[in-house]
Formats: C-alpha cells, structure tokens, sequence
C-alpha cells in the first residue's frame, strides 16, 4: 500500500477527490479497494450533503432501472435514512480516508506553466457588462487550498461538487456572526426567538411560513424583502404569507436592505429611515451561486457561456485543466446511478484502465440493433457525429451521453417519419439518404428535399407548436432522433449547433409562413438581417402612433395585440407563435396602428422592412397574400371598435377578462380548463371524475385558483407550449404525448422539482390510494369511500403498505387514451366546465361570451 | 400494463387527433341550443293532440290503447330519469356529456307532466295509482325548484367567495380565534369570558334552521360582540377608552364578518343541494309506487 492517511505532513496523493456525493463517494471507495492513496474532502460534517438534505423518510429511487450498478458501494431503492446508513458502514469499511469540515476553496498546479494553455474567464458585473481575465495552467501536482488555510497536494483531483453550489452570503458588517445561517432544517426547532428571514423567494418565505406556522413556538417572525413585491415566488406561497401578515403571525419589511448585524440585534434601512430591532436569529435565504466561477477558477472550461452549460470533458472526464476529473451532477448527469458508475470508472480512468467500456453500453447497443451497416457502438457513434453537420462540434463523451436521450431510426422509402399537425418538439437530423417535406398541404405531390447532414423537425422544437407540414423519407433513410432535452442541451453546450438550428429555423419559418412560391435564395437578404430578440413578457414590440416598419414573426411565446380606443387600451387580438405581425406598416407605409406586446417571454425574429420591401416587390404573390391577411386583421379592428362605439361596457368586459386569460398563463398554454361560474353548482363532479379515472388522484383543485367576471381558472394543467416542468427533472419522465398532453411517466423520483418549477402549481406529490370496492357495492350498501379521491386516513386502512408508498408527482395528462376525452368536461352536469386553447378562447368568441 | 400505456403514448409522428370533446360554451339549459327542449315540446304536443283526437269509450283512462302507450313511455321516462344518479357517479371512459344527460333530464322530465297526467286520463282518486301520479308531481316540482336553484345562485355563490376558497374561510375564522385568544389574556374576568363566549359558542355553519333562515344573533360571536361594543361605546362617552377592549372589537368584528361570508357560502351550498334530498327520496318511493302500480294494474284488471 501507498503511503496514505496524511501522517506525514507534505503528502502527495494520488487523487484527491472533491466532495462526497453519490459520485465523490464511490471513487473514494474504489479508489480505497485498488489501494490508491487518495483523500475524500467534504464540506460538511456528514457524507452526501445533497442527499442528507433530502426530506426526512424520502424514498429515493434507483432509476434508470436497466442501468447495471458498478460501484463499491450498493445502492438499491430505499428511503434516504437507509441509503445514507449503508454509505457510512461501507465507507467506512472500505477505509476510504475521509476530512470532513473540509471546503475546497481553490485548485491550482504546481508544476510549470503549460504552455498555450492560458483560459480566458468572463464574469459577469452587477451592472450587466462582463469583464475578462485570463488564468494562465500550470502542470500538477495541484495543490487545493482549503477555507481553513489547510493545504493538500495531489497529483489528480476529481471533482464531485455536485451542482448547489453556496448560499450567497449577506454583504454587510456582522454577516459572518454565527447566529446567521443559511438553511433552516427544523423550523420546529426554535422556539420564543425573534428571527428575521431574509429574501423574497420562495425559500425565504417556506422558511418564514414554517416558523411561524405554530403559535405555540412563540417566535416572532419578520421577513425582509428587497423589494416592494415578491415577483420571483409563487403565488400560492405569496398568497399564504400575505394571510399569515394578515392574521398577524409574521411581520413583512418591504423595499428594505440589512445594513449591519450585531449580537441580538439588527439594523434595516427602510424608505422611512433606518429600524434597529431585536434579532436572535438570521435565516438569510438570498439565493445561492453555482459552483460555476470556483470550477473555471480551477482552469476547467464550460462547453460555453450558456446557464445550462456543463464543462467540457473528455471520453475519461478529464477536464481542459490536465489531471483534474469531473464527475456527477457537475458533468451533467442527473441521477445518483450515473453518478455512482462515474465515480467508479474515473478512477479505473486514472488507474490505466482506458479500455473499460462505460456501464451504459448495453443501453446503446440495443438502440443501435436492427440497424444495418453492422457497426459496433463506438463506430456508430463517430459515425453520427460526423455525417450530421450539428453534432460535429461535439466530444466522444458529449455524443455518447446525448445518444442516451436520442434514437436512431431508419425508414424505408416512402415512409412517413412524422406528419402535419402531429404534436412533437424533437428534432431530427439525417444521418444517410434525404427526405422529402410535403409543403402543400392540398398537394402532396409538391415536397421540398432535405439531404443528408441537415436537420428537420426544429420548428416544433423552438415554437413548441404543431408539425407544420408532413415528412417522408424520400429513399432509405437513417435518421437520429433528438429528443426535445437532448436538443436543448445539445444547444447549449455546442454553441456552433445553436446557430446552426437558428439560422435554419429563420429561413425555414419564412418559408413556412409566406409560402407563396418562394425558394431559400429569394429570402438570403431578409435573412443577412434577421435577428432574434428575447421579449420579456409584457414588453411592446410594436408600439400603436409610432414609425417602423420591421417585422416580427413570433418564434416561441405569444403576443396580444392591443389599440387604444377612448384613451383605453382594448384586446384586439392573441398572436400564436408561428405568425407575424408589423406587415401593415411595410405594405402601406403607414404609422402603427396598434401595440403589440408579449402575452408571455417569448422569442421573435425581427426582418428589417427595407430588404422585405425588395423581396415583395419582386414577388407580387406574396405581397397579394399579405394583403389578403392585412385586410382580415383590418376587419377585426374594425368590428371590435364598432363594438366600441355602441357597446363600451361589452368591450371593457372583453379586454378585461382577455388581459385576465394572459395573466394567467394562457399566452403559453395549448389546453387549459375554465370554468364558468355563472353555472357551476359547486358539486365538484369534475374533482371526482378526475380520481376516478386517474388511479384514485384528482389532479385539478376546482375551487383554488383566480376568477374573474365569473371566468375561473381552476388550479390544472395548461399544458404549457414550452413547460416549466420539464426543465429539471432527473429521471427526463415529463413528456409530451401524442394528443398534445404534458405528463409525467413512471420513472418519477418524486423529487419535486416539477412541482417548484411549474409557476401555475398545478403538480402534486401524492402516493396511489388502494382500489376502491365496486361503485354499486358503496351504492347498495355504502361500503368504500364512494365517487372520488378517498381520504387519506381511508387509503392508509386499506393498503397495509401505503405509508411506506413512494409520493410521486402527478397531474392532468388530458386524459389522453380516454375515448371520452376529458373526464372533468364529461362529468360537468351544468356545463360550466370547459376545456379550450387560447386560439379558440381569445377571440371572437370570447367577445360573444360577453354578448349574451 | 404502466409499459403498454407507456407504448401507446410515444410519440409516433402521426397526428393523432385528439376524443372528440364539447367546447361549446353553453349551460345544460342551452345544450346543442336547446335540442331537448324542442324534444319534450315535440312529445307534449302530440300527447296532447293524441288525447284531444281521440274519443275512447267510456272516458280516457290508463285502460284505453293511448292510456297504455303513455303509461309505457311514462313509465319508461321515469326509470330512464332516475338513472342520471348512476350516469352521474360512473364515468369511466366513454364518451358521453353529462350536461346532454342533464338537459334532456330536465325537458323530458317537465314533459311527464303532461305525458303522465294525460295517462291518468284525470281519472284520480285514493289508491295506489293516484299516490304514483303525485309522488311524480313532487318529484318534477322539486325538479323545477332546482333548476331555479341553479339558473340563480351559482353566480352568487362566486361574488360571494372572491378568489376564497371554503378552506381558507374556515382557516380565516381559526386564525382570528388565535388572535383573539392572545388579546384576551391581558383581560379582566367578565371581559375574558365574552372573549370566550365568542371562541366557545360560536358554531360557523349552525343548525340547518340558522343555516336556512340566516340569522345567526343568537350566536356566541354575535352576543359578544354586542356586549363589547356597548363596553366600548360606554368607555368612550365617558372619554376612557380601554385599548384592550377596543382591540377586541376589532377583532370580534373582523370575526363577524369573516363568519357572515362562509356562513352565505355554506348557506348557498346547502340550498343547492337541500333540493336533492326532497328530488331523490321520492324518486325511490315514486319507483316503489310506480312498481306496486304496475303490479297491481295487472294483477287486478
Ligand atoms: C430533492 C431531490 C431528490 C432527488 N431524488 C433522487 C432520487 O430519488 N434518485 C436519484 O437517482 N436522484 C435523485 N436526485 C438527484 C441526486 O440527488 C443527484 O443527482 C446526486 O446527488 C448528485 O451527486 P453528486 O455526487 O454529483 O453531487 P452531490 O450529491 O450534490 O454531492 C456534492 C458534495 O460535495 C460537497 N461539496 C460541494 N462543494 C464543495 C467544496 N468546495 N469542497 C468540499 N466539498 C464540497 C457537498 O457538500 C456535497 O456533499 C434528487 C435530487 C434532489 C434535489
Ligand atoms: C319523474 C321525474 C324525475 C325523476 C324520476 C328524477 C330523478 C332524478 C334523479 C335520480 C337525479 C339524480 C340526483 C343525484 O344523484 O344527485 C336527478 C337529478 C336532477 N334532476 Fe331530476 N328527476 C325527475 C324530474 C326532474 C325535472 C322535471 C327536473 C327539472 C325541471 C329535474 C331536474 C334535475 C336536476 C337539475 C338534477 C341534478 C343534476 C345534477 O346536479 O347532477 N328532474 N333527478
Ligand atoms: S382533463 Fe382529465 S386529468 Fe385533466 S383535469 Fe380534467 S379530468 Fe383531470
Ligand atoms: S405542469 Fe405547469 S409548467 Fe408543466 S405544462 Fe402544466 S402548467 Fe405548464
């Protein structure tokens, strides 16, 4: 054995390994069983903080489940107190040789400067500007400093930080005392203190909520809030903490700022002046900074500028710094499995093993069978990455990890690979042959060719609509299949592919949008000055009296449109992505003649109006087309100020309850339910048809939710375009299904990231309740708990093992599969529950509504 | 069957279309613009013409060929009404529209009026038959009151809840309970026990009388806050105000009025639903009469 165990006291380990997460952990183990010398440091006085900080009784699940565990240490599903057990006995046995209260603070080598191997790191200023400064590399050994000033020199370090990074620390005199802390455990802990929660969001407030929750704790609670509202939370924890205000349980400082802290007190400036008060304790929950700027600061590069970015890696997980390993949430993979396998191969990496074939071949190779060309998996995978022009830019490591979240297909001549109106955001490339796109939908016959290397399909991935037209393979044809996640990853790591997919997508919506005869080399000057624009939601592009003659066409997101009539701005109309707006002005010339903003953020494309000018004059088709459309627009304009003029309270109605629809998420939601409460008996029929057709669970709260003018928006899925909900989710178990539903399969974890993510808190955590007995048994003889979601109290009777039940995330899949169609519209006896999309409500309709 | 679910929902490219769903935004009374309606005026006329046509001898009864045919379709109406209670309760994942089901309930339903009055041929008397008849009435009445029920008070019941869900107005009235609890300790005796009256005797819904007529003065809220006022009004006429006091009737008046709103909440509810326990228990014993009606008819004819 190697000298280990730091008894002399300038040691050189083999590897150092930095945190002790699922994947920190299992290298270390390995590491300790192949009898490396090695040091495990971790920040915490505990092993596997992320998991140690999972909820009490948590049960973690092992998924992908035909991911093959190895590693040292076992890992089966179970609930997080047992997991953590058998991690500690198991570490321990192994003789891993663990420091605890050991945060890494920097990583830098010792040996000489490598050559050419200078990083340029961008920070980014408070201000909004970013400033660069260039790190020069050295060679290893690497010596990593620790917050206490220790020192430990290793010849390689795996980092294993996982991807919570640090709370943000409070800035001001004394915000290092020790009665301020940046978590709250127990908020049944403290009892009779006065306490300040700092921050607005939605932790400080669940923090400040859980403190004062029981008045027998006697706390006095007061949160500080940087602003006069709370615009990054939730309303349903902003609606809860203005009720406990209310009710006199918690005191709120907005627009306040802590200038200093001091034992038992503390200082705020308000706009009234400063408030010095009592304070025993400081639960600052001012959001927390990415391990980022500490990770680049070590010389590892990230695959680009991107939020989502992740650092750029090699087949081993070497980063660009030589001898420093990335594993883990770090590197981008989110489950405890992947981590653990990762642990384990870096170090058979760095112990010479660069044959090991990675834990997930086997996945791969069942995704290749039935292909011909008898590749084996590595063969496939560079032969993908180079016959597709996107992926290129990618690493052998990149291409396999993103081939786990792909597939690749081959389609006999002539076969459909998707068709018009099919819902679907995943993009396609074409590996080998070429397909044909039928443009016309009234012709079949008329189809554009998209030969092999490009890619398809994109347009459903950037607006989040419909398939535009349908695609069959014009001969045999490979093509990869890039699901909606893997592309937007794909987006952000390989910054060349981004481009890549905005300027097709530019050309290709143009044509998509005008039609008209028009060919790609008709477009090249719209397109040389085409630029994207990020809109926030609720920001004009388009402002009513004003000149301009840009175009829009609205990528991703939705507008409304809007004149001022009567010095009152009215709802003229709801814009979808996949359409334009600004061509009056180009066509007649004319000033604006009304606003348009965006309903929700949303992406646009903006064509300068000079060199479309050019193009319709060249193409009077195209410029009869537009016409056509101006003049139907002219008409609504017209018909809605006609209203005007004899109906002012109908249209003040409209807009009122249009600018209502939009607030509520209607700008991005392809289905939401409403609810009419000018006729709802408040039987809740459609709460109990729900359970009964989705294992017992309603997934819809009819009473919570905003109303206005009698109009309810019912706590349901919207079934956002581009949903929240998907954007974080370990296992990628939230999908779009073949009717347009968002729903969650069966490989959730229960983590609950969905439910934080999704702003309209339609998702729940709940376990399945026992099958109910037979309606006409609780009919006939009242046994069971009738229509409906049971109680829990019954469920737990019923099923000895519901306590021990996994809580899942679930919530309306439209009830997709159901021949019905939506259960809670079926069972509505009045009437007053319907189902609709924003293209269908916000319009005339909806005027009529206010007709009657 | 969690992997055949799975399988059926990939994502195949194809554009399937979605169940056909009804997006007509239009009450049951107004369904598919009032298809039943035409339905049961349809069947009332004829009836009606039917029994005028006709001149059977000796008089019209439901012995005649037309007294057994609206006997039949009555009869058959009757059993097809009662089944909107299984309709309701049973969905599975069939089309149908609950609403339709509604709708035609309510026209078909007023039909038998003139369908099952016309059977009777008048002939009306104490017996059996004559009990089927009336129970049939109440049963069509109670109906009628119901409509009336839901064509006004759901817009009600919404002004009057806002954006407040049931849950929160009784978690209110709880917060204002601990509030009022802590004011409390500083008081003297008699004082504290008005605060208890309130905390103590105070029921949000009450007896189903107080939840009808909605007067709720008796109540221990109310009794208190009466008191405290007239405390209060005394301390200032007397220019010594007790701040103590006034906090109370602060809160025992925030209290009123958070009890006044879940109490014309609760009101509302059970008013939708007091009907039903009239509509449905004499359906049951309009079926049993109908049934001894049948039998007897055949039995003793
Ligand atoms: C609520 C929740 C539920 C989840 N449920 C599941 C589940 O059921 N199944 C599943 O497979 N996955 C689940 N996940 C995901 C899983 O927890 C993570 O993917 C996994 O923990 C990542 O492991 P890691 O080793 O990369 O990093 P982490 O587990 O995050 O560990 C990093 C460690 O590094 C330490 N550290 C950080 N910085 C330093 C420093 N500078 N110096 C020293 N030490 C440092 C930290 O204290 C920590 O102990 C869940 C995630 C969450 C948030
Ligand atoms: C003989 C005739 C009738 C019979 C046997 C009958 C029977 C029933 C039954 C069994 C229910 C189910 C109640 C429940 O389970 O909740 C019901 C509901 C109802 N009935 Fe009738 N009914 C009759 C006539 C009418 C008439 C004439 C009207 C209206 C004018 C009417 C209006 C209603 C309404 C509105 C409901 C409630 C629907 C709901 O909320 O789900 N009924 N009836
Ligand atoms: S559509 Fe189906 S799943 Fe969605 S809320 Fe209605 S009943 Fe529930
Ligand atoms: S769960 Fe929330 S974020 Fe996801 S689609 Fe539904 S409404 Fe949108």
């Amino acid at each position: 054995m190697s000298p280990g165990g730091g008894k002399t006291i300038v040691t050189t380990y083999r590897i150092a390994i930095v945190g002790s997460g699922p994947a920190g952990l299992s290298a270390a183990a390995h590491a300790a069983k192949l009898g490396l010398s090695h040091i495990l440091l971790e920040k915490t006085d505990h092993l596997s903080d992320t998991i140690y900080k999972y909820q009490k009784g948590k049960h973690v699940m092992a998924t992908p489940s035909q991911l093959v565990l190895r590693s040292p240490l076992d890992f089966e599903a179970g609930k997080r107190e047992v997991i953590l057990g058998t991690w500690n006995e198991q570490t321990a046995a192994a003789g891993v040789n663990v420091k605890h209260g050991a945060e890494v603070k920097s990583i830098v080598g010792t040996g000489a400067p490598i050559p050419g191997s200078v990083m340029p790191i961008v920070s980014r200023n408070r201000d909004g500007t970013t400033s660069t400064t260039e790190l020069q590399r050295n060679a290893p050994p690497y010596r990593l400093t620790l917050v206490n000033g220790e020192e430990i020199m290793a010849e390689t370090v795996i980092m294993a930080l996982g991807t919570q990074g640090n709370p943000n620390l409070m800035g001001c005199p004394g915000g290092n005392l020790p009665h301020v802390q940046y978590q709250l455990d127990d908020p049944t802990e403290y009892t009779d203190e006065h306490i300040f929660v700092i921050g607005g969001g939605d932790a400080g407030i669940e923090n400040a909520l859980g403190l004062c929750a029981d008045p027998a704790q006697n706390n006095t609670v007061t949160l500080i809030n940087r602003t006069a509202d709370f615009p990054t939370a939730k309303d349903a924890n902003v609606k809860a903490l203005m009720a406990a205000r209310d009710s006199g349980r918690i005191s709120i400082m907005a627009e306040a700022n802590t200038t200093a802290v001091e034992h038992g007190f503390i200082t705020v400036e308000t706009r009234d002046g400063e408030v010095r008060a009592r304070c025993d304790r400081i639960i600052a929950r001012i959001g927390s900074a990415p391990p980022r700027s500490f990770v680049e600061g070590c010389g590892i590069e990230f695959a680009s500028a991107d939020r989502l970015a992740f650092p750029k890696l090699s087949a081993t997980f070497e980063s660009t710094a030589p001898g420093i390993y990335v594993t883990g949430a770090l590197a981008g993979y989110p489950l405890i499995k992947h981590c653990m396998n990762q642990g384990h191969d870096v170090v058979e990496f760095i112990n010479g093993n660069l044959d090991l074939k990675p834990a997930d071949e086997p996945i791969l190779e069942a995704k290749f069978a039935g292909l011909p060309g008898k590749r084996s998996v590595a063969e496939w995978l560079e032969y993908l990455r180079t016959s597709v022009s996107i992926l290129n830019g990618m690493s052998s490591l990149q291409i396999r990890e993103f081939m786990l979240d792909s597939s690749v297909k081959r389609y006999a001549q002539g076969e459909v690979i998707f068709e018009r109106n099919a819902p679907g955001s995943s993009l396609f490339g074409i590996a080998d042959g070429e397909v044909a796109v039928e443009v016309n939908p009234n012709d079949p016959s008329i189809t554009v060719q998209i030969g092999a290397g490009q890619i398809f399909g994109e347009v459903g991935l950037i607006s989040g609509r419909r398939r535009g037209a349908t695609i069959r393979a014009a001969r045999d044809t490979i093509v990869v299949e890039i699901s909606r996640n893997a592309a937007l990853k794909l987006m952000s790591q390989v910054p060349s592919a981004s481009r890549e997919i905005t300027r097709i997508n530019t050309e290709r919506t143009l044509l998509q949008i005008f039609k008209s005869g028009l060919a790609p080399a008709d477009l090249v000057d719209v397109i040389a000055n085409a630029k994207v624009e990020t809109i926030r939601s609720g920001q004009a592009i388009i402002k009513e009296g004003e000149t301009g003659d840009d175009i829009f066409i609205i990528r991703s997101g939705s507008m409304v449109v809007e004149k001022s009539i009567g010095g009152k701005p009215v709802f003229l109309s709801y814009v979808p992505a996949g359409s334009y707006v600004g061509e009056m002005s180009v066509i007649d010339g004319s000033a604006r003649s009304a606003t348009v903003r965006a309903a929700v953020k949303s992406d646009v494309i903006r064509l300068a109006g000079e060199p479309f000018r050019a193009l319709l004059a060249a193409k009077p088709q195209l410029l009869d087309k537009l016409r056509g459309e101006m003049a139907s627009r002219t008409q609504l304009n017209n018909f809605v100020e006609s209203k005007k003029d004899s109906f002012s309270g109908v249209v003040d109605m409209y807009t009122g309850v249009a600018n209502f629809l939009v607030e509520q998420g209607l700008g991005e939601a392809t289905d939401v339910l409403l609810i009419d409460e000018k006729l709802c008996v408040g039987c809740d029929n459609c709460e109990k048809a729900c359970a009964d057709t989705h294992d017992g669970l309603s997934r819809l709260d009819r009473e919570a939710g905003r109303t206005y003018a009698h109009l309810h928006v019912p706590t349901s899925c919207r079934h956002c375009e581009h949903p929240h909900c998907m954007a974080d989710c370990p296992p990628n178990a939230i999908h779009r299904g073949p009717t347009g539903e968002v729903y969650i399969d069966e490989t959730c974890i229960g983590c609950g990231n969905c439910q934080r993510n999704c702003p309209y808190g339609v998702i729940r955590l709940d376990k399945t309740p026992p099958k109910k007995p037979w309606l006409l048994s609780w009919f006939l003889f009242g046994s069971g708990p009738g229509p409906g979601e049971a109680s829990h109290k019954w469920a737990k009777k019923h099923d000895p093992a519901y306590a021990e039940k996994a809580k899942k995330a679930i919530k309306c899949d439209m009830c997709s599969g159901q021949e019905g169609g939506p259960a809670c519209v079926r069972s509505c006896p009045t009437g007053a529950a319907i189902r609709v999309s924003p293209e269908q409500f916000l319009g005339v309709a909806l005027m009529n509504r206010e007709d009657r | 069957m969690a992997s055949k679910t799975q399988a059926s929902r990939a994502m195949t490219g194809k554009a399937v279309t979605r169940a056909p769903r009804d997006t007509a935004h239009e009450g049951f009374l107004n369904h598919k613009r009032g298809r039943w309606a035409k339905v049961a005026i349809t069947l009332s006329v004829v009836a009606l013409g039917a029994y005028l046509l006709t001149d059977p001898v000796p008089r019209h009864n439901g012995g005649t060929w037309l007294g057994y045919l609206l006997g039949s379709i009555g009869a058959g109406m009757i059993v097809w009404l009662s089944l909107l209670g299984v309709r309701k309760r049973v969905i599975g994942s069939k089309p149908f529209s609950l609403k339709g089901w509604t709708s035609a309930h309510v026209y078909l339903g007023l039909s038998l009026i003139v369908v099952g009055t016309l059977h009777t041929g008048f002939q009306l008397g104490w017996n059996v038959h004559t009990l089927a008849w009336a129970l049939m009435m109440i049963v069509i009445l109670s109906g009628l009151w119901g409509i009336s029920l839901y064509a006004t008070l759901p817009e009600r019941l919404s002004a009057n809840r806002g954006e407040v869900t049931q849950l929160q107005m009784l978690e209110a009235i709880r917060t204002l309970d601990r509030q009022l609890d802590i004011a409390a300790q500083p008081l003297d005796a008699d004082d504290a026990a008005l605060v208890r009256m309130s905390l103590e005797e105070c029921r949000i819904a009450g007896s189903l009388g107080q939840r009808l007529s909605g007067n709720y003065a008796n109540d221990g809220n109310a009794r208190a806050l009466a008191t405290i006022i007239e405390k209060v009004m005394t301390g200032r006429r007397t220019g010594r105000v007790d701040d103590r006091l006034a906090q109370i009737e602060f809160l025992l008046e925030r209290k009123e009025a958070a009890l006044a709103q879940a109490r014309r909440h609760i009101r509302m509810k059970t008013q939708l639903e007091l009907w039903l326990y009239v509509h449905v228990p004499v359906t049951i014993a309009l079926l049993a009469a109908l049934l001894a009606h049948i039998i007897s008819v055949f039995l003793y004819w």
